[in-house]
């Protein structure tokens, strides 16, 4: 069994490039009912790479993947990477542990790989390759900090107020401003379980329309003082030329809460919350700057942690080595067996009458010589198999004891 | 034999408290040593109050050095209790230190080794144990307190590795201080009243005045903080300074009567 990798990723081709050959799911499993026709494929493509992992018994996998993607785009022959058996297997663990992706340790990836083997034409090979390479994601994620810290500035927003806050369910955020950025923000919050609860725009009619679309109230930013009362998380990005936030403003409101955390999320540049509120007590001031610092050292982190997650991902990929290498082998062990059970058996029917007693007696003895003579060979072969050398071992007992060759006779 | 089982405790805390020290720069080996360090530690300081136990003649933590040894041992062991979870590693920075102290003490002052026991009978044991197990979970409610306003500061410095060398939400460490001040209170009652009862009249000393008095201050504490009166920073401070006057004023006391 062949296995064969032909892709394309961000590391080679450029959106332009990838945007041509990035498949749906249902695309994507046309292309590997194709390409399996005599063996197994699967066909992985997300917005960062398109991947063909194709399974064969003869050298033409790789050339017809190829041909797949040079159909698609003809300029990708020269940009896509081939690769094979182990080192196609280690890429593809790589890929599940996030560690190809363009922010290392991305979540996304391990569902997308996931994806792709259900929707592929994946066979016992490809389907354990697939496994396996989902669990080393998930190892890598659980026994390593590479996906734990944020790396966009909306997620850092979120992570700030969950170290704030532990848990966000019930927590209530209030949005300042209805632009892009703070939908984003809320939304991600909003995935965490907080609650949003009020909506405040210059721009009335935008700040309603945002409000509705998120099933929140929305406030005249006049009535900010009340709010702040109440909630636990503003995000603010509005337009403003100065501070909407400021102590003459907020003061009185965020001292009311009696040291009750309250955080302040500055998103807009002119910056719309007077720092001087994060001298209040219990009050914690974030502005963009802030965020960005926060998101680059959790990116640094991420790639610290990713020497970690190297080490386990090539523990994994030996493992899958291993556990190939041992399917290698096992045709010519049960072939050895079948031989040595056949004469065993050959030899036995030579006996002629023979008590049931005294048959049972030989029968068992004979059993147990077979066994005994083929339990080192047997235990040498996997050995053999692990180190790499499996296949040769294995040519040399089938030439031993020559098995196989009546089949080749006839 | 029980002297020998105190320098594996010593050395196990005291590897912990600098390894936790290395988790500051980020979570991993070090944090892992220094748990091991806790478990090991804990492991050989039970063995040694085990030996006492049995070997002694009577209470064998009636002495101050030996009730500092027994609360040592409460303290850990009820840090080991969540302790030793990632997020709650850093508590150890608060705890493993003063342990090492306060068992180096205890050893100083003879409470780790075999001596006669206080023959006052069970109900001084009972008053002993409580009393020590209410100030252990004081002592926790402090630690707590103490990684609040740490982790306070660096929230309102905007410390760019906020989010690299993770400590428990703030909100949780509130929680869990009100929560352990609330254990220590109903321990520390359990143990003023064994104490009362099993005085004779003329027995009652300022320590255990000092005693009442932190409850009353407790209590008070944590009535402010239900009426939401006293709240996030304000109460963590409070709290922290609260066990800093205790931690003075009981030896005082202790040693004055």
């Amino acid at each position: 069994m062949k296995l064969s990798l032909v892709g394309v990723s961000h590391r080679q081709a450029p959106v332009e490039l990838r945007e041509r050959v990035a498949l749906d799911l249902e695309r994507s499993r046309e292309l590997a009912q194709r390409l399996a026709a005599d063996g197994e494929a699967v066909v992985l493509s997300t917005c960062n790479r398109t991947e063909l992992y194709v399974v064969r018994e003869d050298e033409q996998g790789e050339r017809e993947a190829l041909d797949v993607l040079v159909e698609q785009a003809p300029e990708l022959g020269q940009v896509a990477y081939r690769l094979h058996d182990d080192a196609a297997a280690l890429h593809l663990f790589r890929v599940a542990a996030g560690l190809d992706s363009l922010v290392p340790g991305e979540g996304e990836i391990l569902g997308q790989v996931r994806d792709a083997a259900e929707a592929g034409a994946a066979g016992p090979f490809l389907e354990r390759l697939f496994r396996h390479a989902v669990s080393a994601g998930r190892k890598v994620r659980v026994e390593t900090a590479i996906g734990e810290a944020p790396s966009s500035v909306p997620s850092a927003a979120a992570a700030l107020a969950q170290q704030v806050f532990g848990d966000l369910h019930g927590r209530r955020v209030l949005l300042l401003g209805a632009g892009r950025m703070s939908e984003l923000t809320a939304r991600n919050l909003l995935s965490r379980g907080a609650e949003l609860v009020a909506v405040a725009n210059r721009t009335r009619e935008h700040g309603d329309e945002l409000a509705a679309r998120l099933g929140a109230r929305s406030v005249a930013l006049d009535q900010l003082g009340e709010e702040l009362g109440e909630v636990d998380v503003v995000v603010a990005s509005t337009s403003a030329p100065g501070f909407v936030l400021s102590p003459p403003v907020a003061g009185d409101a965020v001292r009311a809460r009696r040291g009750r955390p309250l955080l302040l999320v500055d998103l807009a540049v002119p910056r719309d919350v007077d720092p001087a509120l994060g001298a209040l007590d219990g009050c914690f001031v974030y502005d963009i700057d802030d965020l960005q610092a926060v998101v680059e050292q959790s990116l640094a982190g991420r790639r610290g942690e990713a020497g970690r997650a190297e080490r386990l991902v090539a523990e994994e990929a030996e493992r899958f080595r291993e556990w190939r290498a041992a399917r290698d082998v096992v045709p010519a062990i049960a072939s050895l067996r079948a031989r040595a059970e056949e004469i065993r058996a050959a030899e036995l029917a030579k006996l002629g009458r023979l008590s049931d007693e005294d048959r049972s007696l030989v029968e068992t003895v004979t059993s147990q010589l077979v066994n005994k003579l083929l339990h080192l060979p047997t235990v040498r072969l996997k050995e053999a198999a692990a180190a790499a050398d499996g296949v040769v071992y294995a040519d040399v007992v089938r030439h031993l004891f020559g098995l196989g060759e009546e089949e080749r006779r006839t | 034999m029980a002297e020998l089982l105190v320098w594996p405790a010593l050395i196990a805390y005291g590897e912990a408290a600098f390894a936790y020290a290395g988790e500051l720069r980020g979570p991993g080996l070090a944090g892992r040593t220094a748990t091991w360090g806790v478990r090991v530690g804990w492991l050989a300081q039970t063995a040694l109050l085990l030996v006492q136990l049995l070997d002694a003649d009577g209470f064998p933590w009636g002495t101050w050095a030996g009730a500092l040894n027994l609360f040592v041992w409460l303290i850990v062991g009820a840090y080991l209790i969540w302790g030793c979870t990632p997020r709650y590693r850093l508590l150890g920075l608060a705890v493993m230190p003063p342990a090492v102290v306060l068992l180096l003490a205890a050893w100083a002052g003879g409470g780790t080794g075999v001596e006669d026991g206080d023959r006052a009978g069970l109900l001084l044991g009972v008053h002993v144990g409580l009393m020590l197990a209410g100030f252990a979970s004081l002592a926790l409610a402090t630690g707590m307190s103490a990684l609040y306003v740490w982790e306070e500061r660096r929230l309102k410095r905007r410390d760019r590795t906020l989010l690299r060398l993770r400590v428990p939400p703030l909100d949780a460490l509130d929680r869990l201080s009100a929560r352990a001040a609330l254990v220590a209170l109903g321990l520390l009652a359990g143990g003023i009243v064994a104490g009362l009862a099993s005085f004779e009249s003329g027995d009652f000393d300022a320590a255990m005045g000092v005693t009442i008095a932190v409850w009353v201050v407790y209590a008070a504490l944590l009535l402010l903080r239900h009426e939401s009166r006293l709240l996030g920073g304000r109460a963590a401070r409070v709290t922290v300074a609260a066990f800093a006057l205790v931690a003075l004023v009981l030896p005082i006391t202790h040693f004055a009567s």
